[in-house]
């Protein structure tokens, strides 16, 4: 999937989720800072985004994910594998 | 009135007879029921005896913005629904300290949905399907936390738990903590949703619910000699209550005044009602005492009557015991079914408006009284009368009683 495919889906799921527009997710963004994402609203985001992408996002992984850039290659990566 | 009084400036509810105050009482008033035969899937498939109950008239979802609605349990989601318009009706943004604000509220159940829906998730799906937020959204005290981050409420955020009192708790310690000096406004009632398979059943097993099957909206008979159980309703009511002197300084419309607080425990049982009514007569008079007004005075009850063969009756004689033979006795749970933690809430705002309007609704349903009740009780049509106080009753599985004296101002 490419990167630009994959941050589509994923701004989809944000949506869904935290309510935050899907226009607004770009990959720069901070999820907690910039989007008031909450830890409750990342674990659900990154339980759908496992099932969507085909990928695993360990805790630990998770916790490293600041941005909407940083998932979109950690995804990416995930699934080049 | 003296400053530390504690007065009604703002209610809100949502319930089986509609999605706000004026529908509810509009109902009321009309003794409509708001039972009716359930649709959901599991009333046929677990061949429950019970198929019908009182839902909500207007669904939460259809109020609260999508992503809020979507991480709240159902009895969040109608307590913040009856907590805005109580806000509104209140005037309150702006006009109050958070230090200084409270919010107070009960429920019986909590969100039992909740629990059901993400064991079944569990079982199924396995750990990752389990919402995160489950245990906010299942949690007793979920309805109150939410309604005091909706209004950033700092000086304490409170959930009383005893069963179908447990609004009329809440709003009982509202007025405590008004008393205390502790809040100057406090955001108090009641808030359930427990219409689920399992609550169903269990209620279902103890042999509390009707099972007029065949014709629901005259399931809920209040004090009528075919009377056969009560019928399971949901929903929320929230008031606002504030020290007289800063609704004064804000010149709100006030409602009413409460006047006093009663609590008493049965120590009988935990499910049947105290034949003697011991328990619900010491909450009514102490009710009556803390108010400070003469018995002669309060015209009129507003009772529990839930519309089970054993619980009706006994009320009436704690009120003869505790105010006299005078009050006119409604009950509004023939229309609006039993909403368990909401109930006192909800019906606490039946009581103001009969106070702010001078008018009692009907007991709904009631066709032939039970002849162990001697009072005067409203049937068929409401009834004008100009009342300078009433009582609320509310009493629960627990032995849990709470009567709340209001005034009119």
């Amino acid at each position: 999937m490419a990167n630009e495919e994959i941050e589509k889906e994923l701004a989809a799921i944000v949506e869904e989720i935290a309510g935050v527009a899907a226009a607004d997710v770009t990959p720069e963004k901070s999820f907690v800072d910039d989007l008031d994402i909450d830890s409750l609203s990342m674990v659900e985001i990154a339980v759908q985004a496992e099932d969507k992408f085909g990928v695993k996002i360990p805790d630990d992984e998770l916790a490293n994910l600041k941005t909407v850039g940083d998932a979109v290659n950690y995804i990416s990566g995930k699934q080049a594998k | 009135m003296s400053g530390n009084d504690v007065v009604v400036t703002g209610m809100g509810a949502t319930t089986p007879l509609g999605g706000d105050v004026a529908s509810t009482w509009g109902g009321l008033l009309a003794g409509r029921s708001g039972a009716r035969k359930l649709d959901y899937e599991w009333v046929e498939r677990l061949n429950l005896p019970v198929t019908f109950a009182a839902p909500l008239a207007v669904e939460p979802t259809e109020v609260l913005p999508r992503v809020e609605a979507r991480r709240l349990d159902r009895s969040e989601q109608v307590a913040l629904v009856a907590a805005h318009q109580a806000w509104e009706d209140a005037k309150l943004e702006g006009e109050v300290d958070p230090d200084r604000l409270a919010v107070i509220v009960g429920t019986g159940i909590g969100g039992v949905s909740t629990l059901v829906n993400q064991n079944d998730l569990l079982e199924k799906h396995g750990m990752r399907k389990v919402s995160p937020l489950t245990v906010p959204m299942l949690m007793p005290n979920g309805p109150a936390a939410h309604v005091g981050l909706a209004f950033k409420a700092r000086a304490g955020v409170h959930a009383p738990v005893s069963a179908c009192a447990s609004g009329a708790e809440a709003i009982g310690w509202a007025w405590r903590m008004i008393r205390a000096g502790e809040a100057d406004v406090v955001v108090a009632g009641g808030a359930e949703a427990a219409i689920v398979a399992i609550t169903m059943a269990g209620f279902a097993q103890a042999r509390t619910m009707s099972t007029r099957n065949d014709d629901p909206a005259r399931a809920s008979r209040p004090w009528d000699m075919a009377r056969d159980g009560f019928v399971l309703g949901e929903g929320a009511g929230i008031i606002v209550l504030e020290r007289a002197e800063h609704a004064a300084a804000r010149g709100v419309r006030v409602y009413a005044r409460l006047a006093g607080v009663g609590t008493s425990s049965d120590a009988y049982h935990i499910t049947a009602p105290d034949p003697e009514a011991g328990g619900q007569a010491r909450a009514i008079a102490a009710a009556v005492r803390t108010s400070g007004i003469d018995p002669a005075d309060i015209g009129h009850v507003n009772a529990h009557a839930t519309s089970t063969p054993v619980g009706d009756v006994p009320e009436t004689m704690a009120v003869r015991k505790s105010v006299g033979d005078h009050p006119i006795l409604t009950a509004p749970k023939g229309s609006l079914g039993h909403l368990l933690g909401a109930s006192g809430a909800v019906e606490s705002i039946a009581t103001v408006m009969s106070l702010y309007e001078g008018v009692i609704p009907p007991t709904a349903n009631l066709e032939n009284l039970d002849p162990g009740v001697t009072l005067d009780v409203v049937s068929g049509e409401p009834r004008k009368v100009q009342l300078t106080a009433a009582i609320n009753d509310s009493f629960g599985f627990g032995g849990h009683n709470v009567a709340l004296a209001f005034a009119a101002v």
